[in-house]
């Protein structure tokens, strides 16, 4: 295996409204500072993540190029999920030893349609999709099979926003209240926000890695598992497949200080926790995490980026980054950042 | 910037729907829906899997080509209560999703029950389908699940014919008039009404009818918050007015002024209806409402 490090993570200042600007431009200013921060202005590899219903425009993702100047012709790739994956895919092209450098990005504006209903364009279309099943009701669903104390629901949902409205990338959101959510047992604080946004990360291989940047963020265990998709067919209360993947990237190998989680809704982060077995003394999403900004497609990636940026800037040593894709944790990549 | 946003609406839709072949696993599922029975696939592993899948998710194997029928009715394994249907859900009332696990299966199906309460679907409630009238050959043939029958609705109606003889139709005959007719036992002095011919407590007799004025007093009352074809409206009061001059109240509704007003030792006076619409009957006293007078001292 080739050493491959994050060596530069940039986000926008999510909203959570649609402030106007087209992917090109919501993406252009990140890539502007990934690139500046290693002084490339030119990858072995790119790869993106982004969803064409967030937008409702076929291969939305093309037209994105635009923002990262795509001629002479580049070696580009993308996949239609969270840009973690992009990430992941980007790894793995990075084994292949031809190329030292990868620009990862992904994007998503949730603002402009109902994303409740676009998720439900995920499911199955022969089972589940025509029930009109949304994602907050399957995540209801599995916040009802997971069943944990209110208090400990609470209580992440509180942190989150704290963290949140110190983070200087996500909206501020208020102390929560008790409102009763669209679908209980979830309360409407248990939601995330609705956040447009994009991220960047450039990953490099070998030498390259120390010399675009000081104290790179080694990927020293990066898995994904996925499980069946059909609700009905896994036991919802915990998660398998993050189990897994956990134990293939090595989660357990050593002290946890950081783990950012993408859990959108509290009970995923009780789940996720015992799945990746994470104890009290691991710092859980101190960014405020997707509770405190979603920026649907981008919000994986901002998880290793976010548990990057602490081993970048010297304040951890080990962090691990999770990222989500389908309906309740059904697939599941776990990322181990070293020093 | 322009100051007012430039927006559009966009829709993204394939129109007449997106086509898509089933396969032959899951179109047996669906055809046998279409026929009102619930079929699963049973694995190598002898796990029935409902719905059916092509592979095994839990080994990646080919499913057997065996079909079991389950269910019609299951188990609910887990749900979460929808407080705001939306229009794409298959219910627009408040309704579950629930993982329902039939009978025979090894899976969970997920559909919405109709349980009218989110209190009626904890983990273990039995379900059972309820069907769409014509059958297509989708998951929505079934309209949705909903709990065991465990009570029925009785209606009851029985039609009387009902004759005022004695003294009844004397008082009635009177509030044809716009009066209210008592009458005062001789023997103890009370004075009832409605008019009657011997007096409940002493047992003497009542001779001719008196006439009563149509003022009282309320004596007590009770706010009611069940419609009744009667009252003017909800939340109504009837209250047990004494007429002046009467011993013994009578029971009456009072209108016209709000439920929260109303109080014993109110002035009231009965509301008569029109005199060309008066019948011998008690629908002539609309109400009684309050005269305005100061209050009385019960005693």
């Amino acid at each position: 295996m080739r050493d491959v490090a994050v060596v530069a993570f940039a986000q926008t200042r999510h909203t959570r409204e649609d402030a106007g600007l087209s992917e090109t431009e919501l993406i252009l200013p990140v890539i502007d500072e990934v690139k500046e921060r290693t002084g490339l202005t030119r990858f072995g590899f790119t790869c993106s993540g982004s969803c064409d219903y967030l937008a409702g425009a076929p291969f939305s993702f093309v037209s994105a190029l635009d923002a990262i100047g795509a001629w002479p012709p580049i070696s580009e790739s993308h996949v239609e999920m969270d840009a973690a994956w992009a990430l992941y895919e980007a790894w793995v092209r990075l084994q292949h030893g031809d190329v030292d450098t990868a620009l990862v990005y992904g994007f998503g504006k949730s603002s402009l349609g109902d994303l409740r209903e676009i998720m439900t364009l995920q499911l199955d279309p022969y089972y589940l999709a025509p029930l009109g099943l949304d994602q907050v009701s399957y995540a209801a669903l599995q916040a009802a099979a997971v069943d944990a104390d209110r208090e400990l629901l609470d209580g992440i949902v509180r942190r989150s926003r704290a963290d949140g409205r110190a983070n200087p990338y996500a909206p501020d959101l208020p102390e929560p209240d008790v409102a009763d959510g669209p679908v209980a047992p979830l309360r409407a604080a248990d939601l995330p926000p609705i956040t447009d946004g994009a991220a960047a990360v450039v990953l490099a291989a070998g030498d390259a890695a120390r010399e675009l940047c000081e104290r790179p963020a080694y990927v020293r265990g990066i898995a994904h598992r996925v499980e069946p998709h059909y609700l009905g067919m896994r036991d919802l209360g915990r998660s398998v497949s993050a189990a897994d993947a956990a134990r293939a990237a090595g989660v357990g190998k050593g002290p946890v200080e950081v783990a950012e989680l993408h859990a959108q809704f509290p009970h995923e982060e009780v789940v996720l926790r015992e799945a990746l077995g994470l104890g009290g003394d691991t710092v859980v999403n101190p960014s405020g995490g997707p509770l405190a900004a979603n920026p649907v497609m981008a919000t994986g990636l901002i998880r290793v980026g976010e548990a990057a940026r602490r081993v970048l800037d010297g304040s951890a040593r080990r962090a691990v980054a999770h990222a989500a894709n389908g309906p309740c944790l059904q697939h599941n990549l776990v990322t181990v950042l070293e020093a | 910037m322009p100051s007012d946003p430039l927006v559009a609406r966009h829709v993204l839709e394939f129109p007449g729907g997106y086509t898509r072949t089933t396969g032959p696993v899951i179109g047996r599922f669906l055809t046998e829906l279409r026929a009102r029975r619930l079929v699963g696939v049973r694995t190598a592993e002898g796990r029935v899997l409902v719905p059916p899948l092509e592979y095994d998710p839990a080994t990646g194997d080919p499913v057997t080509g065996e079909y079991v029928e389950v269910g019609p009715a299951g188990t609910v394994t887990a749900s979460a209560w929808v407080r705001e249907p939306r229009a794409a859900h298959p219910l627009d009332r408040p309704f579950a999703w629930a993982l329902i696990r039939l009978d025979g299966a090894d899976t969970a199906l997920v559909h919405a029950v109709d349980a009218g309460d989110p209190r009626a679907v904890p983990p273990g409630t039995r379900v059972w389908p309820v069907w769409k009238d014509a059958p297509t050959g989708q998951i929505t043939d079934i309209a949705y699940f909903a709990p065991e029958v465990t009570k029925i609705v009785s209606p009851v109606r029985a039609e009387y014919r009902l004759r005022a003889g004695g003294a009844l139709r004397v008082f009635l005959e009177g509030v044809a008039r716009g009066v209210f007719l008592g009458g005062r036992c001789a023997r103890c002095d009370q004075v009832y009404v409605p008019y009657r011919t011997s007096c409940p407590e002493c047992g003497g007799r009542i001779g001719e009818p008196v006439e009563l004025p149509g003022t009282g007093v309320i004596t007590t009352f009770a706010i009611n918050n069940l419609p009744d074809p009667r009252a003017p409206e909800v939340p109504f009061v009837s209250a047990y007015v004494l007429l002046d001059g009467a011993d013994i109240p009578m029971i009456a509704l009072i209108g016209d002024v709000p439920a929260h007003e109303v109080r014993q030792g109110m002035r009231v006076r009965a509301v008569w209806v029109p005199e060309e619409e008066r019948t011998p009957s008690m629908a002539n006293v609309r109400w009684f409402a309050p005269t305005g007078e100061p209050d009385m001292e019960l005693s």
